[in-house]
């Protein structure tokens, strides 16, 4: 190639580069941007329905009783002489810690809701484990049974429980029929109702967690197990339960969650002595009209939610890491 | 193909009739509902032996393996290993280890406890354990890996725990599932070769499932021919291939040819039939125990064919005009398709010796040539 033909050829090329390289520049922002806007979305919808109606709870929770309408004290005031005024209180949470009322029900709350995920934990892997290892023709349907319940109305379903365990109700009926009770045994309004009533609406949340992690397992690990010298339980202890783990805690927390706020399933199935933090919060909103110690009920009852969600988050993240 | 040293070429029990066999497979069939997985297989496999299981797949030769692991119980039949029927033993308890095709590591243990997994459950000492598994890496070249998890480790390498945690604990035989599919071609071949270094310095008994001919043909003191649930054939690598008993097998290994024939002459030191379609006797010089008139094929292996432009054969024996149909150039050898007069396609191979460039080539597409074998090349294979 002569001097000249390479000359002619440099100002070409570097032309091309530029292209190429504004073209390489543009998809990088358009990329970017595709990936702002794909975040955006879910931070928006998180925006308008957490944290904005946190923030109100947060002040409601901050401000003072008193009759009116709202029921409490404003924030923030613009005073006629123009001076603004911030009245914060946190004499609600402080109460919070004196009445034994809220100390005992958050306790009882946890045990219950703690309980409960056992109960789930117990009845579910078992479940899961069997959905998981079942023929792949009958695997769609046992877990179309497994969520066919939510088709109902959850509220629905508690009042059909209701009339199962009532002193009427259909089970009583029947062991009275049967002969194998001779006066009607009391199963509503009491704690083991609970028990039932939130075992029986959690336990999806539990199965479909832990499917998902079984459904991926392995069998040729536990036969490389078993082939090792593990004995089934061995091998159970060894290889499946730690590989199910995640699955483990992400049903445990989607049942502990939720139980722990329940409401309607103690109002409905449990007696009042069994005091819980759902009712108690209800109470102070509905009964007492009390909004800033409801809220501060509710916002204290976060915090003590965000540890085993950070929990989880860690343990995901930790999962993520390892796969 | 090559064949390497063999564990078995110093004692070869196999070929013993007063041998006791170690692994002795007597008449096992498996059934999965309708569909029978195996038929009726009786083997008798030695100690030391490395003895392949070959065959396509759905031939059964993977049920069969997982019989001898424990993990499927034979519908009929007993296996008896080192003089115990383990037919209704449990996996647990069998004094057999097996590499999985998929190598099964734990993923939530580091290559030192997946080692140890097996030690462990034995209860060994501590200290024993950590020296064992030691010893084990060094074998397989991983002990700069033992405190990896198996996701972080390349497929050679999950291989190599593989097999170390399927040896650690001594076993008696060593069942090994595809132990080479997951691999590339160069490290196929060197592992291939660490596995007979392995096998020969321990001295366990090696039964490896494989559907790779090849494979089978370098590893193997022994092969067992598999198909639709049956054992075709056993023999050593060149036993099956020189002497195949069956068309399936001839076919099943390498390449071949076939002549449809029928029984000529029948003699006690020869044998000549003639193929019809061709007009044409072959000549085997050695006989073959069969009637005249008797329908049969005559095979000849691609590479015992040589082709010349001239004939080379006094009286034509075994030898036929023909066209050079196609050539493929393979780099170490040249495979030729060559078309007889009535249209059927043979193939040759010969070997390169000579390093020549495209322009030089000796034959070319359409030449007329002559192919021919030695009499004793060619094999009888029943109808």
């Amino acid at each position: 190639m002569s001097r000249d033909a390479a000359n002619k050829k440099l100002p070409t090329l570097s032309a091309g580069s530029i292209v190429k390289m504004a073209g390489d520049l543009s998809g990088k922002l358009i990329q970017r941007n595709w990936k702002r806007f794909v975040i955006a979305v879910p931070l928006v919808w998180l925006l308008i329905f957490f944290i904005v109606p946190f923030v109100i709870v947060l002040k409601i929770s901050l401000a003072e009783g008193m009759i009116a309408r709202p029921p409490f004290t404003p924030l923030f005031e613009w005073a006629e002489d123009l001076s603004f005024t911030i009245s914060v209180t946190f004499e609600n949470f402080r109460f919070l810690v004196t009445d034994d009322l809220y100390y005992s029900s958050y306790l009882n709350s946890l045990f219950l809701a703690g309980k409960s995920t056992i109960i789930c934990l117990l009845i579910g892997y078992p479940m899961a484990y069997g959905i998981a290892r079942s023929r792949s023709d009958i695997r769609g349907i046992l877990l179309l049974m497994v969520v066919l319940p939510f088709w109902t109305s959850f509220l629905l379903r508690i009042y059909a429980w209701m009339g199962l365990l009532n002193k009427n109700g259909i089970i009583n009926g029947a062991l009275l029929s049967m002969g194998i009770i001779d006066e009607p045994l009391n199963m509503m309004f009491t704690e083991g109702a609970i028990y039932v009533g939130i075992v029986y609406s959690y336990l999806p949340f539990m199965i479909l967690p832990l499917y998902a992690t079984m459904e991926k397992l392995d069998e040729s690990l536990n036969e490389a197990a078993a082939d090792l010298g593990g004995k089934p339980f061995t091998v159970f202890y060894t290889v499946t339960l730690p590989l199910t783990l995640p699955g483990i805690v992400a049903g445990s927390l989607l049942v502990f969650i939720p139980a722990t706020g329940e409401y309607v399933i103690p109002a409905l199935l449990g007696n009042y002595d069994t005091l819980m933090i759902g009712r108690v919060l209800f109470d102070e909103f509905f009964s007492n009209r009390d909004w800033p110690v409801a809220s501060a009920v509710a916002v204290a009852l976060l915090a003590f939610l965000v540890v085993p969600i950070m929990m989880y988050q860690h343990f995901q993240a930790k999962d993520g890491e390892r796969s | 193909m090559t064949e390497f040293k063999k564990p078995i070429v110093g004692d070869r029990p196999a070929f013993d009739a007063e041998a006791e066999p170690f692994i002795d497979i007597q008449g096992v069939g498996k059934k999965f509902g309708v569909f029978t997985a195996i038929d009726d297989i009786s083997l008798k496999i030695y100690k030391g032996e490395l003895f392949s299981l070959l065959g396509g797949s759905g031939c059964g030769k993977t049920t069969l393996l997982r019989i001898l692991a424990g993990f499927e119980k034979p519908s009929k039949g007993r296996v008896i290993i080192d003089g115990t029927d383990v037919t209704d033993m449990p996996p647990y308890e069998r004094p057999v280890n097996m590499m999985f095709q998929s190598y099964a590591l734990f993923p939530h243990m580091t290559v030192e406890k997946n080692v140890a997994y097996g030690l462990h459950r034995d209860g060994v000492s501590k200290v024993e354990t950590r020296e064992r598994v030691a010893d084990m890496l060094a074998l397989v070249e991983m002990s700069d890996f033992a405190k990896r998890k198996p996701n972080q480790l390349s497929g050679g390498q999950k291989q190599r725990v593989a097999l170390a945690r399927s040896l650690v604990k001594r076993p008696k035989v060593l069942l090994l599932d595809e132990p080479l599919g997951a691999l590339d071609k160069r490290l196929r071949e060197h592992t291939q070769f660490e596995l007979m270094n392995i096998q020969d310095k321990l001295g366990i008994t090696f039964v490896v499932v494989t559907h790779d001919q090849e494979e089978a043909m370098t590893l193997s003191s022994r092969i067992a021919v598999m198909d639709k649930g049956n054992v075709i054939q056993v023999g050593t690598p060149s036993d099956i291939y020189e002497s195949p008993e069956t068309k399936f097998t001839a076919e099943f290994i390498g390449s071949i040819n076939m002549f449809d024939c029928h029984v000529k002459e029948s003699g006690r030191d020869h044998l000549v039939a003639h193929c019809g379609a061709l007009a044409q006797d072959f000549y085997l010089d050695r006989g073959v125990a069969v009637k005249e008139a008797r329908q049969l094929w005559l095979a000849v292996r691609p590479e015992k064919i040589q082709i010349s432009r001239q004939s080379t054969v006094e009286n034509g024996v075994n030898e036929l005009p023909a066209f050079i149909h196609d050539i493929a150039y393979m780099g170490t050898h040249t495979i030729y398709r060559i078309r007889l007069a009535n249209g059927q396609i043979l193939q040759a191979t010969t070997p390169n010796l000579r390093r020549s460039s495209e322009g030089e080539r000796n034959l070319t597409w359409e030449d007329a040539v002559f192919v021919s074998w030695e009499p004793s090349s060619m094999v009888v294979l029943m109808k």
